[in-house]
């Protein structure tokens, strides 16, 4: 069993692949949190926590929400959108919670408008300019979630969770799998269940973006 | 015909920066007359889309989306390259596929469409750059021509592999030398629309696209033939401006000179007998159509 946990970085340059370093992905009903296998129940709870405690908790919906291609994908990107306003509601004052959307990921360096949009491939700068602590990617294609949350790690100490429509992913410190419409409802439950129970780190040095 | 085919999922609609906003809204959806025309009132290709400012490639596609006949129905399979980046940024569907696959991919494709739609038009139209056609893919590009898939193939050929950065492709002009190529090219470029026109295409165009009238006319008449017939196949010059040192401006310039009579892209057309005759029926058809349409006009 693997020693490596999947940490906020910035973990510099190349930081390995996860399952390079033996992290493997959760099994159906499960999750993981920094690479180790967990009960769902235990993730949500953590997730709901990461998002309660950061400065500026951040939600990135993917194409394959953006886009209403089929009734499934419109249903979550409701549920997705009751997420973040549940956590509008939910935080205290001096948290910022965002809504960013990612409608395309391939390389469109140097001109990305990091205030209305992230492009997976230079995630980092978005999460650098607006100091994002903790960031949920959700419908984003899976290849190039590893990619974005490899380079996440590398430079910059944003927690990163995944809810993954397929098996997870080992490369992010929180990863939910099979995500449905009412695993996106649980996680807006349980940050309502904690809400006031969790300190914000919002006088801590720790700012999140670092580079 | 709709807009349904592509939308933005309402709950996120507002945080979708404007320029897909725009996409969507007022893409040239549903009408018969659809054609270069349109660009400028309506939109095929977000403005913040990923070429090099001037890339012909840009101006391409916004000719080739704004003339396909039927873009509700069409599916376009891209492989990687510099084309591949504007595939995100269109509202027409498509598909990525792997390095050089993209004929089998359409190939695959063409069929389940005619299975799963078998009352409906569906076109497919492959769009690649000259590494996945004439290199990587040439297998792929052959095959589907021998075995007569119904679909067009387009190759936007920028003589190289730019998305990369300048490797020798099969197209390269022979003696060129790219940045990562230093010993030039030492064989003649590879001569592929003949090759398409001994394979099974039944209508081959090699030319710049400098004159979108032009493009208009073959992108509708590949489309219509691959519908109809068989294969066909358009290679089209979209110089990397990048790579042979021009200035974002330079890039139609360059096309109008390679387009000269003596040069490498003078308009070459190839229409095989079954597809003359099918063009005299769309265009005397056409003919028709708009007489009818004027007759009515002039009623009103
Ligand atoms: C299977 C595979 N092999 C190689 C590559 C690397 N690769 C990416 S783009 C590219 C060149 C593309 O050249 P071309 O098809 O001419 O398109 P252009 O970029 O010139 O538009 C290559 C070789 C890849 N992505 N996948
Ligand atoms: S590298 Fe060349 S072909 Fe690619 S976008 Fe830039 S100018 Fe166009």
């Amino acid at each position: 069993m693997s020693q490596y946990r999947v940490l906020p970085g910035p973990e510099h340059f190349l930081p390995p692949a996860a399952a390079s370093m033996g992290i493997r992905l959760p099994n159906p009903g499960e999750a993981h949190i920094n690479g180790v296998i967990t009960s769902e129940e235990k993730a949500y709870e953590e997730a709901a926590k990461q998002f309660l405690m950061a400065k500026v908790p951040t939600l990135f919906p993917g194409p394959l929400v953006l886009w209403a291609w089929n009734e499934k994908a419109a249903k979550k990107a409701t549920a997705i959108r009751h997420l973040y306003d549940t956590l509008k509601e939910c935080v205290q004052p001096g948290q910022k919670p965002m809504l960013i959307p990612m409608p395309d990921y391939r390389p469109k360096y140097p001109k990305i408008n990091p205030e209305v949009e992230i492009n997976p491939n230079h995630p980092n700068l978005t999460i650098w300019h607006n100091k994002i602590d903790c960031c949920m990617f959700i419908g984003v294609h899976c290849h190039q979630a590893n990619l974005s949350l490899k380079i996440i790690r590398g430079g910059t100490s944003c927690y990163t969770i995944a809810m993954c429509a397929q098996a997870g992913h080992e490369d992010a410190m929180l990863s939910f799998r099979d995500a449905s419409v009412e695993k996106i409802m649980t996680l807006a439950e349980w940050v309502r269940k904690l809400k006031g129970t969790v300190q914000p780190r919002l006088t801590s040095a720790k700012s999140g973006a670092s580079n | 015909m709709s807009k349904e085919k592509i939308k933005i999922s309402e709950a996120l609609y507002d945080i979708m920066p404007s320029d897909y906003q725009d996409l969507v809204k007022s893409a040239t959806y549903g009408k018969e007359d659809r054609g270069w025309k349109d660009i400028g009132n309506n939109k095929e290709l977000i403005e913040q889309h990923s070429l090099c400012a001037g890339c012909p490639e840009s101006m391409a596609f916004r000719y080739i989306l704004a003339s396909l006949p039927n873009p509700e129905d069409t599916v376009m399979v891209g492989s990687t390259g510099c084309t591949s980046l504007v595939f995100p940024m269109v509202a027409v569907h498509n598909i990525h596929s792997l390095f050089g696959n993209q004929n089998a991919i359409a190939s695959g494709l063409k069929r389940a469409l005619s299975v799963r739609f078998p009352d409906r038009t569906k076109d497919v139209v492959v769009l690649a750059g000259d590494g996945a056609t004439v290199d990587i893919g040439l297998d792929m590009t052959l095959q589907a021509w021998f075995r007569q898939e119904k679909f067009t193939t387009i190759c936007f050929d920028n003589e190289l592999y730019a998305n990369t950065g300048g490797q020798e492709s099969g197209l390269m002009q022979k003696g060129f030398v790219a940045k990562m190529a230093p010993v030039g090219k030492l064989f003649d470029k590879v001569r592929l629309p003949e090759i398409a026109r001994e394979s099974g295409c039944h209508y081959v165009v090699n030319c710049t696209v400098s004159k979108p009238s032009l493009v208009e006319k073959v992108i509708r008449n590949a489309v219509h033939i691959a519908r109809e017939i068989g294969p066909t196949y358009l290679q089209l010059y979209t110089p990397c401006i990048l790579e042979i040192g021009k200035n974002s401006m330079e890039g139609l310039q360059e096309m109008r000179d390679s387009e000269k009579p003596t040069e490498r892209f003078a308009y070459k057309e190839y229409v095989s007998e079954p597809a003359k005759q099918l063009l005299a029926e769309l265009a005397a058809k056409d003919k028709e159509r708009k007489a009818a349409a004027k007759q009515l006009a002039g009623k009103a």
